[in-house]
């Protein structure tokens, strides 16, 4: 009963276009973010940044890049991984050849890197499509992969390509405790959901989902295909290589090319797959089961006195998450997002059936 | 005055008082083909201004890749386009919609994943100015973009009369609302050609007569031309100024509605089985 | 020049081997339109129960005989792929009938999965051996035309000449049987296939039974020569460019890219290798499919494909 948007009537079209048009999702989307910013950094422990929290906000924001191009512009991407890898080390290197580069605008720089070789390997989704185009980006993977680890250059000579940064800090504040690299990734994710969502309601996102739903129709209809594809790879490895920045740089703090091997963009596939195609939230949902399952499995057992090998966990892991591919594919395309969009739905209805 | 007159006679006034203009699409001995297969063989005709100019034929006559040339999917072999005076280059799709030239298809190429109001908003895209950065920040200019181009989008919905479906995601309407969407979309270009690709395929009498209606009402109010693709004879007579007729990707006839209806040619091919 | 030789043949049956994976993915593609990811997987898996069960199954029925335990081994392997194949039709496939390649080609990704851990699962994850009485040998030929002759490895020999056979095979089935009538049938058009009364659902499992037998014999001899270990399912991921070169539909084309990117790859690690600093071969592949996909959408042997609005 509570959740109702009867009598909220919009008067402007301003009003009806707003990101949460209904009251009380705005109020919740406020006490999250309260708890988040607030409350969290209070009472976490070490351990929950550590393994928890951290790594899911940063892989939610590569999820969230990787969203654009798969779940929004429907070009299907297995080159993530490198295109963290081209963020991660192109900020390295602004960082150490630059002298006085700040951490943000590495960060930023990192990205652009990534823009480039993004848009250079969405090229061939001009010309091709689908399957063909798993391949191309997987070229992209195995060259970025050879890259870092042979070309000594890019990782300033350092033996096989692994390198490390230290005494991060933004505005003169150390960037050094759980905390402060917890509230570091935070405002970093919320800023670019924020700007993911204003593209994505925007005529560039329409363009977009154009392309994914009817590639013809959307030609005929004036969107310029080559524009729409690379204008979504440029944002997509955008993002994708920030969350690559942070990545290596707040969650690692030294790696090697293995930290983005072509693991890595499967799992950001599938994040994407389980939270939702072409849902903002939904890279969080993903991001957040992808974490939250394997300790889960890790743990679980314990308490039940059933012990299991570590190899054992990463094998069940992987059968649990195949499988579940398989099924959100099957049952419900649109993933976690789906599901609490129809939870939603009928919530705003409770307690009538219709 | 009488329609078969107007192919000579130059600009003419309509029986609904719109003013038929100057030739604006001119298409001169166009053939088509794929691989070994001929769609199109040799076909001339023109489209005048504000007109409705029909295209029918069998199944498979080549009324599609017709449309198709038109508006630059296909690029045919042989021939000359002449759009507004001017001799077109090869050119893709994006281009004739910046031209002017909006369509519908014959399998309904709706954006299915968004809903009414997001693809009619497509239909716009030409006319947004705003680039990515402004988009990301959803500030001002942007957010009156949006605002100025939902008031038209607003416009068509009436116009349409689909007011209650605007939220609604289009692959879950019933067949003949989608139609609608599809021409609100192209409407939304307000474009000065029409294309439309079987708009009332598979309608029942009522969904027909709406369309009809939009139709003419489209042609009149907006003083768009239009060009038709139909198999239902009776609309084709009812509300065409001209007909061109297809068989096997060559044309058979041109020309007022009456005329077309008593040319020998057509009837053998055509209107003789089933009128 | 003997050298250059020695490079050509090496790349001519690392070639043959990484046509006998693209087989694989081209005759799933043919007869259902799927993109299977899934045919790396499917290679440890097979050569996962070929190694354990040599090892299993004289054990259990307490004999020592090494021909006999790789043909029961051999069988029972056989038999699971069979189970597999018809697993994966009737709780994934038939639930996916008519989606897109891309969601297609996600589920591949999803099972790929599910068999990596199951394979482990059941059947470890250390190194196993796989002993059909590969010559381990070298031999060397021609001696009296170059000095110091050609060293070729005996067991690339064979294996190159058993792959060749089995795509020799594959390919006369496809033709000139009933049931490869069928499956060619179901590849132009599943709705006219079962209109006709095709039964669609046993295709596929034949398909992927097929399939799982090409994967079958493709993971007993990468896994002789190299150990059954989990990488072996990134042998796959190799012969991904190979497709793309020859094309999604083509056999012939699965077996010429195969060749030309197994050479290519080869002549390219020692001849431009040095400038790069060497491990091109991780990426040649690839690349080279990716400059001829720019090219020629449709790969060597594909069939181009004309969108109609």
């Amino acid at each position: 009963m509570l959740y109702r948007e009867n009598g909220q009537f919009k008067t402007s079209y301003t009003a009806d276009q707003q990101i949460f048009p209904i009251l009380q999702d705005r109020v919740a989307i406020g006490a999250l973010l309260a708890i988040a910013f607030v409350i969290v950094p209070v009472f976490g422990s070490e351990y929950i940044f550590r393994a928890i929290l951290i790594p899911f906000l940063i892989l939610a924001l590569a999820a969230l890049g990787l969203n654009i191009l798969v779940g929004y512009c429907g070009q299907i991407s297995l080159g993530t991984g490198a295109f963290m890898a081209v963020g991660a080390y192109g900020a390295y290197n602004f960082l150490v050849r630059i002298d006085g580069m700040p951490l943000i605008g590495a960060m930023l720089l990192g990205g652009l890197c990534a823009t480039v070789i993004g848009v250079l390997f969405g090229i061939p989704s001009l010309r091709i499509k689908g399957l063909y185009l798993a391949v191309a980006t997987l070229a992209a993977q195995f060259f970025t992969d050879w890259a870092f680890l042979r070309i000594g250059w890019f990782t300033n000579n350092s033996s096989s390509g692994s390198v490390s940064v230290a005494g991060l800090n933004v505005f003169g504040l150390p960037i050094e405790s759980p905390v402060a690299k917890y509230l570091f990734c935070l405002s970093v994710v919320c800023v670019f959901a924020l700007m993911a969502k204003n593209l994505t309601r925007s005529a560039i996102g329409r363009q977009w989902m154009a392309i994914r739903d009817m590639d013809v129709a959307a030609a005929v209809i004036g969107i310029r295909p080559m524009y729409a594809k690379l204008t979504a790879f440029a944002v997509s490895s955008f993002i994708v290589g920030v969350a690559g920045v942070l990545w290596a740089f707040v969650h690692l703090g030294a790696w090697e090319p293995a930290a983005f091997s072509i693991d890595r963009s499967f799992q950001l596939l599938f994040m994407v797959i389980i939270g939702g195609l072409g849902s903002i939230m939904g890279a969080f949902f993903g991001a957040a089961f992808l974490i939250v399952l394997p300790i889960l499995l890790d743990q679980v057992p314990h308490w039940f006195g059933i012990p299991l090998s570590t190899a054992t966990t990463s094998h069940l892991v992987h059968m649990i998450f195949g499988a579940l591919i398989v099924f959100f594919l099957i049952v419900e395309p649109h993933g976690l997002a789906k599901l609490w969009s129809i939870g939603k739905q009928k919530l705003r209805l409770w307690p009538f059936p219709h | 005055m009488k329609m078969n007159d107007m192919a000579a006679a130059g600009p003419a006034v309509a029986a609904g008082g719109r003013q038929i203009g100057e030739v604006v699409l001119d298409l001169q001995n166009i053939s088509l083909r794929f691989g070994g297969v001929k769609a199109l063989t040799d076909i001339s005709f023109d489209v005048r201004e504000h007109e409705i100019r029909s295209i029918i034929g069998p199944n498979g006559a080549g009324k599609s890749s017709m449309l198709n040339v038109i508006n630059g999917v296909y690029h045919p072999q042989e021939g000359r386009i002449l759009f507004r005076g001017e001799e077109r280059r090869r050119m893709e799709p994006h281009m004739a919609a910046t031209q002017g030239i909006a369509r519908t298809f014959q399998n309904i190429a709706l954006f299915k994943g968004m809903s009414v109001l997001d693809n009619i908003m497509t239909g716009r895209n030409l006319k947004m100015k705003c680039n990515l950065l402004q988009m990301a920040l959803y500030w001002g200019a942007v957010q009156k973009e949006e605002i100025a181009h939902r008031e038209k989008v607003e416009e068509i919905i009436d116009f349409l009369e689909i007011q209650s479906v605007r939220r609604t995601p289009v692959g879950q309407l019933p067949y003949g609302l989608q139609k609608r969407v599809e021409l609100g979309r192209a409407l939304a270009a307000e474009p000065t050609m029409l294309l439309l690709d079987e708009p009332m395929a598979g309608m029942n009498v009522e969904e027909k007569q709406d369309m009809c209606r939009f139709i003419l009402d489209v042609n009149d109010q907006f003083g768009t031309t239009i060009v038709l693709i139909e198999h239902d004879m009776g609309v084709v007579m009812d509300i065409s100024d001209r007909v061109v007729v297809l068989d096997y990707g060559k044309k058979i006839g041109d020309g007022a509605p009456d005329e077309v209806r008593n040319n020998e040619d057509v009837i053998r091919a055509y209107l003789g089985t089933s009128h | 020049m003997g050298f250059f030789l020695e490079t050509l043949f090496g790349g001519l049956m690392a070639g043959m081997l990484y046509s006998l994976i693209a087989l694989g993915f081209v005759l799933i593609y043919k007869a259902s339109g799927v993109f299977n990811f899934a045919q790396g997987a499917m290679v440890l898996f097979a050569a996962l129960a070929m190694a354990r069960f040599a090892e299993w199954i004289p054990q259990w029925l307490g004999f020592d005989n090494l021909i006999l335990a790789n043909l029961l081994a051999f069988g029972v392997a056989m038999l699971l792929m069979i189970v597999l194949a018809w697993a994966i039709e009737r709780l994934c496939l038939s639930k996916l009938v008519n989606q897109e390649g891309i969601t297609l080609l996600m589920a591949t990704l999803g099972i790929s999965y599910f068999l990596d851990g199951l394979g482990q699962t059941l059947f470890g994850n250390d190194i196993y051996s796989i002993n059909v009485g590969m010559p381990k040998d070298p031999a060397m030929i021609l001696e009296s035309t170059f000095e110091g002759g050609l060293l070729l490895s005996k067991e690339d020999l064979i294996a190159a000449l058993i792959a060749a056979a089995l795509v020799a095979v594959l390919a006369l089935f496809f033709q000139k049987t009933a049931t490869g009538r069928a499956l060619r049938a179901v590849a132009d058009d599943h709705q006219a296939a079962q209109s006709i009364g095709i039964p669609l659902n046993r295709i596929w499992v034949i398909v992927w039974s097929v399939a799982g037998f090409a994967a079958l014999v493709a993971g007993i001899i990468w896994g002789s020569k190299l150990g059954v270990q989990f990488s072996l399912s990134l042998v796959a991921l190799k012969a991904l460019p190979v497709v793309i070169l020859g094309g999604l539909t083509s056999v012939p084309g699965a077996i010429l890219g195969g060749l030309i990117i197994g050479v290519g790859e080869k002549l390219s690690e020692i001849y431009l290798g040095p400038f790069f600093g060497g491990g091109i071969e991780i990426w040649f592949a690839y690349v080279l499919a990716l400059g001829f996909l720019l090219v020629r959408p449709q790969g060597l042997f594909g069939e181009k494909i004309i969108d109609r609005v």
